[in-house]
């Protein structure tokens, strides 16, 4: 076997799996990318136990394990809490690099939001910077929709 | 609890591209390596545990695939899809159903034959998060940058980490990254996602690593140097990132209180020997040290500055050169373990932190930027 090896050309396979999913975004969800998509609003869900609202929202409490009710809309601006200047760029990333991820804590709600960031100079952007959201022009019902935050002012 | 023991431990050597082992054969490398370890035959396995993930395989149901290199055929297997400390915990917990006297854990990957951004980036809600296209490193980007700001924590404290495990992992045979590097070496090296560079990461690594456990009476049947699980626990946080304050890692600090509890350990810096933990990036190895309370809050850079967890220090750090030093992906945590019951049993050569090793802790993550946390203590004696 030693010696075979020595002289021979590994032999690999190539995967071919593709499989298409259709995953249903379901009810709440869908409500969140609907009102993004045609009213470029961002929505929000209240648990009615801990109060907080929850973006983007979900049918239940991820804290208190019930069901959230009330829909809160929300201005879409908020602070940076933190980010990242990605350089290395890979085929997944919906921009060329460089260009940042920030997560976010928007006006109004209890949770971070995270997205991408733009119109910035990468090289200006602080934790505490004030951003609001930026709509593509063209909406599909995706968090894409909001096609990336900017800075306020 | 019932006392449980690790009798056997085996793993291959980790390596950026494994071309002459398909990844069966590599788990059945290191399954060999363990059942001759603990000098048992396959017939003394009562039951197996593989612990893989479809995605990283290219292959549905995965443990059934390395079931047969496991000695799984013909008996009782089941998978954990995730970290091998997880699959370790539930074959433990399989011996304390009373059903078994003997659990075999496998865990593996070849990173080398996919594409990590992709397979790291399907970890994430497609319906939320996936289409921003985050991958483990830049989320893990976000938490590193979210932590040192918090805390005040530099660039340079945490290349310290990076020059340590690398320089440890130098003296490790199975290790696939060892480098003799500076800090500077480490600040110059390319930015992949701001703060981390790429002497931050961890490499992606072929490889694989087994670990049987026994209950007391077989243990002592199998072999006159059961290493003993003292304590161990592991726990959760919320699933997305924005739920999280990504500085903290407060299912780490629960897990460990719970494993310590068990272990009577109250004071870890003092107490325990050496630690492997899960520092797939030079970060994590700071904010773990933190939550396992080798130090306060915030003082994890500091720690690792003073020198404290190098081979030489009060509490000793990845001196395998930890996953900075070998990365394949599902077996890190397995790996710790390994690691672990070396230095107990006074085998790990070059990486050995001293003659006596009473408590040694072994750390493993699942989940994006530290979801969730298992914390083993094991240990020479059983009491």
């Amino acid at each position: 076997m030693h010696e075979f090896w020595r002289n021979v050309e590994p032999i690999i396979y190539e995967g071919r799996i593709k499989v298409p999913y259709s995953w249903q975004a379901g009810e709440t969800a869908t409500y969140f990318l609907t009102r993004l998509r045609d009213e470029q609003k961002i929505v929000g869900k209240k648990c009615p136990k801990c109060r907080k609202v929850l973006v983007p929202p979900r049918k239940n409490c991820p804290f208190c394990f019930v069901h959230t009710d009330a829909w809160v809309e929300l201005s879409g601006e908020g602070e940076v809490e933190t980010f990242t200047i990605v350089r290395r760029g890979t085929r997944i990333q919906p921009r060329k690099t460089p260009f940042a991820y920030a997560v976010i804590r928007l006006d109004g709600a209890d949770t971070r939001f995270v997205h991408v960031l733009g119109e910035v100079e990468l090289g200006k952007i602080k934790e505490g910077m004030r951003v609001k959201p930026v709509f593509a022009q063209e909406r599909k019902g995706s968090p894409l929709d909001i096609a990336y935050f900017k800075p306020v002012g | 609890m019932e006392r449980i023991a690790i009798v056997g431990v085996g793993q291959t050597k980790h390596e950026a591209r494994k071309i002459q082992d398909s990844f069966a054969d590599m788990v059945y490398e290191a399954v060999k390596m363990a059942l001759e370890d603990a000098g048992m035959g396959v017939n003394q396995v009562d039951n197996v545990i593989t612990t893989s993930n479809d995605f990283w395989d290219g292959r549905t149901i995965s443990s059934m695939a390395t079931g047969d290199v496991s000695g799984a055929r013909g008996k009782n297997v089941s998978c954990v899809e995730g970290d091998g400390t997880f699959g370790a915990f539930y074959g433990m917990t399989r011996i304390l159903s009373g059903s078994y006297g003997t659990t075999l854990v496998t865990a593996y990957s070849k990173g080398s034959e996919s594409e990590s951004p992709m397979i790291t980036n399907a970890a994430f809600d497609p319906i939320y998060m996936r289409c921003l296209g985050l991958d483990l490193v830049t989320a893990c980007a976000l938490q590193a940058r979210r932590y040192m700001k918090r805390y005040g924590i530099t660039e340079e404290q945490m290349a310290m980490i990076s020059v340590k495990n690398h320089l440890n992992a130098l003296s490790n045979p199975n290790a696939h990254l060892g480098l003799k590097i500076t800090v500077d070496d480490v600040m110059k090296s390319r930015k992949v996602s701001d703060p981390l560079k790429l002497l931050d990461c961890s490499p992606v690594s072929d490889g694989a690593a087994c670990i049987i456990l026994a209950n007391e009476e077989r243990a002592r049947k199998i072999t006159d140097k059961p290493v003993w699980v003292k304590g161990v626990s592991f726990c959760a946080d919320a699933y997305l990132l924005g739920d999280r304050d990504l500085a903290e890692c407060k299912a780490l600090e629960k897990a460990a209180r719970k494993a310590y509890g068990m272990a009577g350990i109250r004071d870890p810096r003092r107490e325990i020997d050496v630690a492997e933990v899960y520092d797939a990036f030079t970060y994590q190895e700071s904010m773990w040290t933190e939550g396992l309370g080798f130090c306060g809050p915030g003082e994890g850079g500091k720690l690792a500055v003073s020198g404290a967890t190098a081979k030489g220090g009060d509490i000793p750090v990845n001196p395998s050169g930890g996953l900075l030093g070998a990365h394949p992906v599902i077996a890190g945590g397995l790996i710790r373990m390994v690691e672990a019951v070396r230095q107990i049993r006074g085998q790990a050569g070059a990486m050995q932190v001293k003659d006596n090793v009473k408590i040694a802790l072994a750390h493993g993550v699942n989940g994006v930027c530290g979801q969730s946390h298992c914390v083993w203590l094991l240990g020479r004696n059983p009491n």
